[in-house]
């Protein structure tokens, strides 16, 4: 057994203890301009006709929910914000009701996601070898495998749930078998991406509680790779160096962590919708069928009009930014889905568009942190579409007269989480 | 016509290796990068202007020679 000390037990404070934490407001939004959020009902099930409001009459609304934030719904506004490190600070990229504190930065919990410069580009190139374009193809033949096993077990039935028994599982194996987790820890997985993502307007002692239930898994699986050293993320990570040092423990489970919970629900999220809007579409179910090769360019515009993330950054200093005052840790909510839907950067920007040529769309971010899985979320989306559609001959909606029969997700990841289909 | 990225705004997204392989490739780090000289024949051109439009960070230039 190999020694490690920089892997010591969890102790009591060691997650999300000190930081601010504001009051939590729930309920029905009175005015979205002036009250927005995006954790209540009306936004999960359908937030496309607020922002396209509040882009035409804002178009940077705000709200108080949060100790304070704003949301800006250009394409123009959302670019320059995420271009702007100097001013927008990563060091929480879920807005909630708790602000780590500012000595988080330029490090942050979840390196590279959660870093400033000049921090960032070491952190993050620690990570992009793994996730290039190269590296990832060498997943596709196992994920195409495991699509159709997931497939083979709708074998006799007529209603199946695309979003549980199908989308959910395929970046959950795929990154599992990238950080060397056992995959039958599946189940665990949702429930992570579930407390992190979805309990935003929890109790502070219950986010805690969650929050220390992944890491003490994490840990787990460090020591489970110090005693087995194999080839794969997690060891890759406990061995890396950063400035000539090995990584802070830390640093070790913090990217640990954004890599299984960012690789999971983003992309089961996209090809959950991408079913979705081919279960109701029936003339683009039929061309991309008729045409294999459109799905390519047919995903990007899936991407684009269903853009499963939503990243936030915290104001750093107190300013008139755009026409607005905004103070020092304000949240921005910086909505990538939002700014794709911007009638000044995309024709027919409402419309899903599935042969558009020219798609220059902010689904994976832009500048410095660009997804860095987004060769890989593409890849699934790709393979978990091409494997669907050749292996399902027709699909609608189970209960297309019933809108509650599908479920969204709450909160900045948006996407079916339950989607029964009819399948023939 | 010839191709030439600003590695100042390439954040690596890989578009135009997607739509242009002929005339795009990626570096170790998966940040694009022009393949030979850049000049791009009569045929490809077509390719090249779709690679550069569908740049999400504006790094690609085109420029007629």
């Amino acid at each position: 057994m190999s020694v490690d000390d920089r892997f010591r037990p969890l102790e009591q404070g060691d997650v999300e203890e000190e930081g601010i934490r504001s009051e939590i407001i729930t309920g029905p939004v009175s005015d979205w301009a002036t009250d927005f959020s995006h954790l209540e009902p009306e936004w999960a099930a359908d937030p496309y006709p607020i922002q396209d409001d509040l882009r035409q009459r804002c178009p940077i609304a705000h709200t108080d929910r949060f100790g304070g934030g704003w949301l800006p719904t250009k394409y123009e506004d959302v670019a320059a914000i995420a271009y702007d490190t100097e001013r927008f600070s990563s060091r929480s990229i879920i807005m909630g009701n708790f602000r780590p504190p500012r000595d988080v930065a330029p490090v942050g919990g979840s390196p590279p996601i959660s870093s400033d410069p000049p921090f960032h580009q070491h952190a993050r190139k620690l990570l992009l070898g793994a996730f290039t374009k190269t590296a990832i193809s060498r997943q596709e033949p196992a994920t195409r495998a495991f699509c159709h096993e997931l497939i083979d077990k709708f074998e006799g039935r007529d209603v199946v749930d695309a979003a549980t028994e199908y989308a959910q599982h395929i970046p959950m194996r795929v990154i599992a078998d990238m950080l060397g987790f056992p995959p039958e820890d599946g189940p665990q997985f949702a429930d992570f991406v579930e407390d992190l993502l979805e309990g935003i307007n929890l109790p502070p002692e219950d986010r805690i509680q969650r929050m220390e239930r992944l890491f003490q898994y994490l840990l787990d699986q460090v020591h489970d790779h110090l005693d087995n050293p194999r080839d794969d993320i997690t060891s890759y990570l406990i061995g890396a160096e950063i400035f000539g040092q090995k990584l802070t423990a830390e640093h070790v489970t913090g990217a640990m962590a954004l890599l299984l919970i960012a690789g999971i629900d983003t992309t089961w999220s996209a090809i959950g919708s991408s079913l979705w809007h081919l279960a109701r579409n029936p003339a683009d179910r039929q061309r991309l069928r008729a045409e294999p090769g459109l799905l390519p360019v047919a995903m990007e515009e899936f991407l684009r009009a269903y853009a499963p993330v939503t990243m936030a950054r915290l104001v750093k200093e107190d300013m008139t930014w755009h026409g607005v005052d905004m103070k020092a840790d304000d949240w921005i909510l910086l909505s990538f889905p939002a700014a794709n839907r911007d009638p000044a950067q995309f024709d027919r920007a409402g419309e899903v568009v599935i042969d558009r040529q020219v798609n220059r769309h902010a689904a994976f971010g832009l500048g410095i942190h660009r997804c860095l899985g987004s060769h890989l979320a593409r890849m699934e989306l790709r393979v978990a579409l091409e494997v669907w559609l050749a292996r399902i001959g027709e699909f609608t909606l189970a209960e297309p007269g019933n809108p509650a029969a599908v479920r969204w997700s709450t909160g900045q990841i948006r996407g079916p989480r339950a989607l029964p289909l009819k399948i023939k | 016509m010839k191709v030439r990225i600003n590695p100042e705004l390439c954040q690596g997204h890989g578009r135009c290796y997607d739509l242009a392989p002929e005339l795009f490739g990626a570096d170790e780090e998966g940040y694009g990068q022009v393949l030979g000289d850049g000049l791009v024949s009569p045929d490809q051109e077509r390719t090249a202007r779709l690679a550069a439009a569908n740049c999400p960070e504006r790094a690609i230039d085109v420029e007629e020679t």
